[in-house]
């Protein structure tokens, strides 16, 4: 019987000829990644442990992004305990260069590799074929100290996809408009793999936007198989030399499948997600007119290169509303110094926008640009839970980055043809 | 096989981690610190009034979103005997077992007990077999003995410390 991605990166990284949905196997992890969110936590309980080594120091990314440039003396001494332990055991550690998982892709992620990261998004490393898959501390710990950990095979939900988006309509509608479809736990403890002609009018960006939301519909991962899109990602980056070609993996024409979604993507349309949940979506076109306070564009969804593209067109020449914060975070230094040099920087800057550091911003919720009681937001962010962006009685939308940007010019909720 | 009684409080479908435990509470240095704002963006008078060895009984996906291990810390920490939902998200889910949280899926109780308006009441559970309440029995799957030497070791962490015989 075939297998799907998802279970050929396993049965790899299980050592395993072959692998089925519902085994549990131990398996050796390729990358273990972990951000301030976390890793002085890990660190607390590395320190408390017996005998605590590090199995193979080669495999982790520590990464500072959540709360960065840190905002208080308690992020200081949490910043500090996770830069001084990764200094002194030698783990890879970035701190300015992006969002974790931005930084990740351009540097770190290969096809066929079974990474943990101590973040929920990790699933985005599906974009380049990889099973990337989120954890808490413990189980961070566990595989850092052993090198290993236990996983469940996840059933498979297959989306197939044809056709072509309209204009005006982006990769973040299309995944935002499956979550709705399939509901926030859809897909829990299940891999969403991606495939069909379709896929190939996806650029890469598209791509991590929608490998990346799929833990919103309760994915454990999100698997594409690597085409040469992926490919070509991989030498802007130098990084296709790196490729190990026995462990790109596409999926059996015979694999089995928990369920099988067909998409045109002609159909879809620009989507909004309304507070305080990812699958509680709609027409943007019905929600048009709902006064926001804030709009973001940024984060490991749509921070990149190409969504900071589409919003410079649509607000070139253009001005943010009156009393509206428009706030742009490039996802990483090479984002933001690729924006600067395109000019796009200068765009929104001249438009009224704040353009900030690489960093989860408001997304993450405590560092940059929080909301007030009663506030609206409208974020290319991941989430929209009640309270996510700051006041418990604040409200977030989420939306594409030409659906933030429009907003941002208009002042209230509105798409790319309304402006 | 353990069995016990506790206070029931109820929460809806998809409670999230960032309604278990905020992020902007995340910077404090401990979970007793913190243990005054779980819950806090949905019922922020909630976490004052859990006593210990009550028990949660909640909808679909418990504990989506954020990876963040804080949340079932600090659900352990306000004394929470178990959480019984219909489902529970799959980070949560191992994150609840690797601090000794002890989590039970049942499809019929929080409907049963949400139309019985039974918030406050107190039901029995019998690990790996039922829960009573009201007179009527739901019965429970067992969880494989591996997730039970955990839970009961009070976590991952102490469950290999005891394997290796270092407590």
């Amino acid at each position: 019987m075939g297998m799907t991605i998802a279970e050929k990166i396993i049965a790899r990284a299980a050592g395993k000829e072959t692998v089925k949905a519902g085994d549990i196997h131990t398996v050796t992890l390729d990358l273990l990644m972990s951000n301030d969110g976390t890793s002085h936590l890990t660190v607390d309980k590395y320190n408390a442990l017996k005998n605590p080594r590090i199995a193979d120091v080669n495999k982790l990314v520590w990464i500072v992004d959540h709360n960065l440039p840190c905002d208080s003396v308690k992020t200081a001494a949490s910043h500090k305990k996770m830069r001084d332990f990764a200094i002194e055991k030698g783990i890879r550690f970035y701190e300015g260069e992006g969002v974790c998982h931005q930084v990740m892709l351009e540097k770190h992620v290969l096809p066929g590799q079974l990474i943990f990261g101590a973040d929920s998004h990790t699933c985005a490393y599906g974009a380049l074929g990889a099973f990337g898959t989120g954890v808490g501390n413990t189980d961070y710990l566990y595989a850092m100290v052993t090198g290993t950990s236990w996983v469940l095979v996840p059933e498979t939900i297959r989306i197939n996809l044809t056709g072509n988006l309209p204009k005006g309509v982006y990769a973040r509608d299309l995944i935002l408009t499956i979550i709705g479809k399939i509901s926030a736990n859809g897909a829990n403890y299940k891999a969403m793999e991606f495939g069909g002609e379709g896929l190939k009018n996806i650029d890469m960006a598209g791509r991590i936007s929608i490998c990346n939301l799929c833990v919103e519909a309760g994915a454990k991962t999100a698997l594409m198989a690597v085409d040469d899109v992926a490919r070509a990602f991989l030498k802007d980056n130098n990084r296709d030399g790196d490729i190990v070609e026995s462990d790109v993996f596409d999926a059996d024409s015979d694999a089995t499948y928990a369920q099988v979604i067909d998409i045109d993507l002609s159909t879809v349309k620009p989507i909004v997600a309304k507070p305080h949940f990812v699958d509680n979506v709609c027409d943007a076109k019905d929600v048009a007119g709902i006064k926001i306070d804030e709009a973001f564009l940024g984060s490991c969804n749509n921070g990149r290169i190409e969504d900071l593209r589409v919003g410079a067109a649509i607000i070139k020449g253009k001005k943010v509303a009156p009393n509206v914060r428009f706030l742009v975070v490039p996802a990483s230094r090479t984002v933001y110094e690729q924006a600067l040099s395109e000019g796009l920087l200068a765009t929104f800057m001249e438009a009224g926008a704040i353009v900030m550091n690489p960093n989860c911003s408001v997304c993450w919720g405590a560092c940059q640009g929080v909301i007030g009681e009663g506030e609206t937001l409208i974020s290319t962010g991941t989430r929209n839970f009640k309270g996510r962006a700051g006041h418990r009685e604040s409200f977030v939308y989420l939306a594409s980055a030409a659906t933030v940007t429009a907003s941002a010019i208009k002042g209230e909720i509105a798409t790319e043809d309304m402006v | 096989m353990t069995s016990f009684e506790g206070r029931v409080w109820l929460m809806g479908d998809d409670i999230d981690t960032d309604i278990i435990m905020p992020t902007e509470y995340l910077v404090y240095k401990t979970i007793d610190e913190m243990k005054p704002y779980a819950f806090s963006p949905l019922r922020p008078e909630l976490a004052g009034k859990i006593a210990d060895g009550d028990i949660i009984v909640a909808g679909n996906n418990f504990g989506c979103g954020s990876s963040r291990e804080q949340a079932p810390e600090v659900v352990k920490a306000l004394g929470i005997k178990c959480v019984i939902a219909k489902s529970f998200a799959r980070i949560f889910f191992r994150n609840a077992i690797n601090n000794g949280l002890l989590l039970i899926e049942n499809a019929d109780l929080y409907d049963a007990m949400v139309k019985a308006n039974a918030e406050g009441k107190t039901i029995k559970v019998t690990v790996n077999e039922n829960i009573e309440f009201d007179g009527k029995t739901y019965p429970i799957v067992s969880l494989p003995d591996n997730l039970v030497e955990i839970i009961n070791a009070g976590g991952l962490v102490k469950a290999m410390r005891k394997r290796n015989g270092i407590d």
